[in-house]
């Protein structure tokens, strides 16, 4: 490459000494955030494995606490998730071409999604604290204790045990039902504080064609969180809802 | 730059795949599909679950998180994950599964 092509390149202030050029420095961004998904999808996948382990051993009562969780909820939260996911895509690519409004526009809905996905969250939080489902005492005053319905019973707030579940087995599905929600919710969280960040550097206008790794970087991180939840939602809310129709 | 630009067209696409995965997946969560086959009865609604999931999240992972379009290097790293995930499930399970299989006093 001559001088004179690479001249621009090199001089973009975003640049840091230690990089050659803008392009090895946003693939080196790239693959680092790569890295540290890979350590976050072991977090995650430790939670799964113990969700997978006693699903196995307790398929009755996973059943019976699966279908106690609101589905209607859930499957909205998945499609705020997914049209998150694609606005944050899209602020990525407005970037790429240099648009600034549009691209500053989509930041703003994937956070108003992730708040959405998160406020509609603690309802059903909410609901579970009413039916008295929080696992153990995480709650003072009010342990896992929930009422269960009598056989035809319609009542939705108590639980409604299928042939060979326990209360004490439903109560292991809510401790992992917590768990896993509760750590997708916090690493919502923590994204829509790094969206935050992305908004105020962008309406200063920092981001454009030649600079964008935070962007790209912080969109690699949210897209990740609605991986996460894409699992979530068919284990934790749909397994076991044939048994109640079928 | 040699990034490579991913079309609108592209990632409308994938969004609605995404929908209609999610639809899919709920209508079958009803619909009991539970096979007997000798003395199993096959999880068949836990095998059309999960295969919808991992679909819709292949798609996000080639195409909102542009891996299709990366380098080698980053594909290694996103392979490297499903690589330790199968070591963690398939060393936990030889154990839980195998539990039993000889009798107590061995």
């Amino acid at each position: 490459m001559s001088h004179a092509a690479t001249e621009g390149i090199h001089s973009h202030p975003a640049l840091q000494h230690h990089f050659e050029n803008m392009e090895q420095q946003r693939e080196a961004g790239t693959l680092g955030m790569w890295v540290f998904l890979v350590t976050e999808i072991m977090f995650f996948g430790g939670m799964f494995l113990a969700y997978t382990l006693y699903r196995s051993t307790y398929p009755a009562s996973f059943a019976s606490a699966s279908n106690h969780l609101d589905i209607t909820l859930g499957a909205i939260n998945t499609g705020v998730l997914i049209m998150s996911s694609f606005t944050m895509a899209m602020s990525v690519y407005f970037t790429q071409i240099g648009k600034s409004r549009p691209q500053i526009l989509c930041l703003v809905l994937t956070i108003i999604l992730g708040l959405t996905f998160l406020g509609i969250k603690a309802v059903e939080y909410r609901a579970k604290y009413e039916d008295r489902l929080v696992p153990g005492s995480l709650i003072p005053n009010a342990p896992f204790h929930p009422e269960v319905a009598r056989e035809g019973e319609a009542d939705p707030h108590k639980l409604h045990l299928l042939p060979g579940a326990t209360v004490k087995q439903v109560e292991m599905f809510y401790w992992i039902y917590f768990a896993m929600t509760g750590m997708h919710a916090l690493h919502m969280i923590i994204g829509a504080g790094l969206l935050t960040f992305l908004l105020i550097f962008s309406i200063k206008g920092r981001y454009g064609p030649e600079y964008h790794s935070p962007v790209e970087v912080i969109g690699l991180y949210w897209h990740f969180v609605d991986i996460v939840w894409i699992f979530l939602f068919p284990l934790l809310y749909l397994l076991g809802r044939h048994f109640e129709h079928g | 730059m040699s990034e490579h630009i991913v079309p609108v067209r592209v990632y409308v696409t994938i969004f609605l795949v995404l929908i209609v995965g999610t639809l899919l997946t709920v209508l079958a969560a009803f619909h009991d599909f539970s096979y007997r086959f000798g003395d199993h009865e096959l999880p068949v609604n836990t095998v059309i679950a999960l295969v919808i999931a991992v679909t819709k999240a292949t798609f996000v992972v080639l195409y909102f998180m542009h891996v299709r379009y990366s380098s080698r290097l980053v594909w290694v790293i996103v392979t490297s994950a499903l690589f330790w995930m199968a070591i963690m499930f398939a060393l936990t399970f030889a154990d839980y599964w195998t539990r039993g299989w000889l009798p107590v006093g061995y």
